[in-house]
């Protein structure tokens, strides 16, 4: 990581297209190290198109992006060793049990025999999975899995998690739980950047950025937005700048 | 290194936990070498014959009875008329017609010769030669039967003769079963071992775990090589568990030396489950990688040898059959289990091999792409 | 019904935008016919053979090159000791070796017969046995000719080669051919896209749309009937273009009994689908229990007749015997419904047996 740099994801111009469809038009913001920092907007918004680029799944177009100090060009692979992910698309392996899939992910990120046997000791007993431990992932509910997901993602204490859109169809107070081990992971010092479509999580990042039709449209803390907007809360903020944005087309 | 190791370790437990599959993949081979022994053969057991005979002499009921005396042939019909034979092999019902015409005795003694007709189902053009020749053997026999019957001695020292002395070698009561059962334990461990691999990455590119892979550290190489191994060991299974059954079973010889089998069968293996990976990164969809994989099964099935002699195809066909790798391991299995072929006999096909399965698993990395 | 064709245009979509597959469907049937046509061919060409001639007079020359001339055989080698035989065929390449005894033509002329030694590698017996039948054959006929006095008493069979007079191998392949790529288009295809929705719960909100459950069935199998009947004129074309197979009987006829497999086939997929809810599985499954019956116990490659018992019984069961033996009598010989109603019968008795079995498993599942 570049001494002195407070900033761990430099984003400059981004720009991604499928053929003529601009995915992401012009995204500049950073990142600051340890905050929770959210990407708020519809579907299609390209939010997920640019966390996927981030995480180096999928390349930009254009643009200069750094993400904990290496290039998203050159350097994916030391990202990698940097980073968690978890995406909206369930990726525990249905058909291997609670233990097998911690076993088997944080022995990709290289942790060793006892590290393995001791996390995953630890993090059964936080998310109260030690019964659980021996079934198999396709039978346990939906909120379990979701929790359990992060906790793998996070399970080789990466400096930055990627959670794209994780509370997808989870009831209220499994989001509840999941936001608060989003704020325990930020304690211990993870950068969380996280994509969402409901407001009211909206409000728990740091900063937000909302965005409209593959552009950022604003970026700034919660409360602040609100100001600017005068709007009661995020949802009248959204509903405006995605009304500015539709005129604009018109 | 490591790394490996758990993506062995999870890909078995994969396999081994589902419960539906892992039968097929155990049970597949042994209805393989059972229905393919049995039925992959082009000996002719019975020939359905019907007999036209306008003659009604002394010397065309001799020969009807030799057609019955010989344990290939069946006379289905004794149709008085040539038609009516004729609607009897529109119908399927018999396979050759023999039609002898009327005065057939007389003009063999008047003329020194008689003529006889014979009708030959020929849609299966294989079976329809040697349908020939069997009759036309049975006729000949029993036309140097007359001969010996109705001349003197002095008439028939006239004639030169070479005897033959034929002879099989390696098998010599030409079992074909014997000759087929390296074939199939080729293609046994092909197929269980190209459509396992073929679909597997696919799989996990449908369901959505391939994006967690790829988000982690994990080399490449560490990747396939994981994914390799587990199919690897799985076929080799396969292959003792059918050189056992056709052991067992069949009888079949095992000239050549067993660890020479595996090494080459060891591989051959890398080669195909390096091609399967292949076809698994370059698709979508399990689909689409089934339908490849099948495509390229049956195309390289065809022209490896197996049924029909790679000699006997045209100079294009035998040169695509460079890039065969079934061609070449049914040629080494060939070798080894009948003949006793040693390694410096295979040793050019086996480095070709070698050589394939460096290319094909260098390619299915390189093809292998951790980014959209 | 709008709905409904809505449904089966967006599954038409699904396929033509999947260039890849398409390109291997209509590729396959030409690839396989131009195989089958050229390549798997029991004829004997340029077979390898070694020569241990003992005599190396006049007579075992002729017969050297009488034999090296006929088309059969080439002259790989040229053996000087008994030895040396084994090695040759160890190296894998010499099929046969003839071996002549040493004054040949002397005890030809003297003592009225000389040894002639043919020896094959029956490693592949079928190959040996033609081989060695064919060496024989070259021998006898120089013998007649050399035997110039007229020999007493000949019968001479005259053979006429019925419905293939020149015993192509084609002939043979194209009705199995029609039959394997119909199979793995309408049963294989169909169960292994039926039960993706399955995998990926997709078929779900098939399920909650208005849509009736039949119509959903019949709108995803639809452009597989049409692909699969595609791919039958495709080959009956091909087939008779490149490789004159004839259709010598009613075309008419013919594209109905097509009609007939294609919807015995899906009718299958279906119920494979509805037995499994992981691909993996369903193509396993239509692997074992399809393809393998059709390609082998099905009369397209080896003939029923040639197989055990059991086996042959197991052939009875299965629909590909049937359908392979009525395209090979329309198209080869010529024949009406006449000769093919028994076949036709059964076929649309698997039909129906099929699609009830299927409704029956659907119902179940929603219920």
């Amino acid at each position: 990581m570049k001494k002195g740099s407070t900033d761990i994801i430099i984003v400059k111009d981004l720009v991604k297209k499928f053929g003529n469809f601009v995915a992401n038009d012009h995204l500049s913001f950073e990142v600051k190290r340890g905050e929770i920092f959210g990407f708020l907007g519809a579907n299609g918004a390209g939010k997920t198109t640019a966390i996927r680029i981030l995480c180096g799944l999928s390349l930009p177009t254009s643009g200069d992006l750094s993400v904990a100090g290496y290039d998203v060009y050159s350097q994916r692979e030391k990202i990698k060793q940097n980073i968690g992910y978890m995406s909206q698309k369930f990726s525990l392996y249905d058909d291997l049990t609670v233990f097998e899939n911690i076993r088997f992910y944080a022995a990709i990120y290289g942790l060793s025999k006892k590290e393995i046997v001791q996390r995953a000791d630890v993090l059964m007993k936080k998310l109260q999975l030690e019964e659980a431990r021996n079934k198999l992932i396709r039978d346990i509910p939906l909120g379990w899995k979701q929790k359990l997901a992060l906790s793998v993602a996070i399970i080789h204490d990466p400096k930055i998690v990627f959670l794209d859109e994780p509370t997808g169809g989870v009831d209220p107070i499994t989001r509840r739980q999941f936001w608060e081990m989003i704020y325990e992971a930020a304690r211990n010092g993870i950068t969380v950047f996280v994509t969402t479509h409901y407001m009211d999580e909206a409000e728990y990042c740091d900063r937000l950025s909302i965005m409209v039709e593959g552009r950022i449209a604003a970026l700034n803390t919660p409360l602040a937005l609100r100001e600017e907007y005068q709007a009661k809360n995020m949802n009248e903020v959204f509903l405006k700048l995605a009304r500015a944005q539709t005129e604009e087309v018109a | 290194m490591r790394t490996i190791l758990y993506i062995i370790q999870k890909e078995f437990i994969q396999v081994f936990r589902n419960r539906r599959m892992l039968p097929i993949i155990f049970v597949v081979p042994i209805i393989q070498l059972l229905v393919l022994v049995n039925a992959a053969t082009f000996e002719m057991k019975r020939i359905n014959m019907a007999v036209v005979d306008l003659d009604l002499s002394g010397s065309s009921r001799q020969l009807t009875s030799k057609f019955q005396g010989s344990p290939f042939y069946q006379i289905i019909g004794a149709p008085f008329s040539y038609e009516e034979a004729e609607v009897l092999m529109q119908d399927g019902k018999v396979d050759v017609i023999i039609q002898i015409p009327n005065g057939f005795e007389k003009n063999l003694i008047k003329e020194n010769h008689s003529q006889l007709q014979l009708v030959v189902d020929a849609i299966n053009g294989a079976s329809a030669g040697l349908i020939n020749a069997y009759s036309t053997n049975i006729i000949m026999d029993f036309n140097r039967e007359i001969l010996i019957e109705w001349l003197n001695p002095i008439q028939l020292g006239g004639i030169r003769a070479i005897k033959f002395d034929s002879r099989y070698w390696y098998n010599p009561k030409l079992n074909y079963t014997t000759y087929m059962v390296p074939g199939i334990l080729v293609l046994l461990v092909t197929i269980i071992g190209l459509l396992l691999s073929g679909m597997n990455i696919v799989r996990e590119k449908e369901i959505g775990t391939i994006e967690q892979i790829n988000v982690t550290p994990i080399r490449k190489i560490e990747f396939i090589t994981g994914k390799l191994i587990p199919f690897w060991i799985i076929a080799m299974f396969e292959l003792a568990f059918g050189l056992v059954i056709g052991k067992l079973l069949f009888n079949i010889p095992i000239v050549g030396s067993l660890w020479l089998i595996f090494l080459s069968a060891g591989v051959y293996l890398f080669v195909i489950l390096g091609f399967g990976l292949l076809i698994s990164t370059i698709t979508n969809t399990q689909q689409q990688s089934m339908l490849i994989s099948f495509f390229f099964m049956v195309v390289f099935i065809l022209m490896s040898g197996l049924f029909t002699a790679i000699e006997s195809m045209p100079e294009w066909a035998q040169l695509l059959d460079r890039i065969n790798p079934i061609a070449y391991f049914i040629k080494i299995m060939r070798m080894v289990m009948l003949k006793g072929s040693t390694f410096t006999d295979i040793s050019s096909l086996f480095y070709a091999l070698v050589a394939y399965a460096a290319l094909i698993i260098s390619l299915a990395i390189w093809r292998y792409r951790k980014v959209a | 019904m709008n709905r409904f064709w809505g449904f089966v245009v967006k599954e038409f979509l699904h396929i033509f935008r999947d260039y890849r597959t398409l390109l291997i469907l209509f590729g396959m049937p030409a690839v396989q016919l131009i195989l089958f046509g050229y390549v798997v061919t029991n004829e004997i060409k340029d077979a390898r053979i070694a020569i241990l001639d003992q005599s190396k007079d006049e007579t075992t020359r002729k017969i050297t090159e009488k034999i090296t001339s006929s088309g059969y055989f080439r002259l790989d080698r040229n053996l000087h000791t008994y030895s040396e035989i084994e090695e040759a065929f160890k190296e894998g390449d010499i099929k046969l070796v003839i071996v002549f005894e040493s004054n040949f033509t002397r005890k030809l002329e003297r003592e009225r017969q000389a040894h002639v030694q043919l020896i094959g590698d029956a490693s592949d017996p079928n190959t040996a046995n033609i081989l060695v039948n064919y060496a024989t054959g070259i021998l006898n006929n120089y013998l007649r000719t050399r035997n110039a006095e007229a020999i007493p008493l000949q019968i001479l069979p005259e053979t006429r080669m019925m419905y293939n007079k020149e015993l192509k191998g084609v002939f043979m392949f194209v009705p199995g051919l029609m039959a394997m790529l119909l199979m793995l288009i309408s049963a294989l295809m169909t169960s292994i896209s039926i039960t993706k929705e399955k995998e990926l719960g997709t078929m779900e909100l098939l399920l909650a749309s208005p849509l009736r459950p039949m119509q959903i069935v019949v709108g995803k199998v639809f452009p597989y009937v049409f692909l699969a009947f595609i791919n039958a004129c495709i080959i009956i074309l091909l087939g008779n273009i490149v490789f004159g197979v004839p259709v010598r009987g009613s075309v008419t006829l013919l594209l109905f009994e097509n009609f007939l497999f294609i919807s015995m086939a899906l009718s299958l997929g279906v119920l494979i689908s509805c037995l499994t809810n992981s691909q993996q599985l369903a193509m396993m499954i239509s692997l074992v229990a399809l393809m393998l019956p059709t390609i082998l116990l099905s009369g397209f490659i080896f003939p029923v007749e040639n197989m055990p018992k059991v086996l042959q019984w197991l052939c009875h069961i299965m629909p590909p015997m049937y359908f392979i033996t009525i395209i090979k009598s329309i198209m080869l010989k010529g024949n009406g419904l006449f000769y093919i109603w028994k076949e036709t019968l059964i076929l649309v008795g698997f039909t129906l047996f099929f699609i009830l079995l299927s409704v029956k498993k659907f119902k179940i599942r929603l219920a």
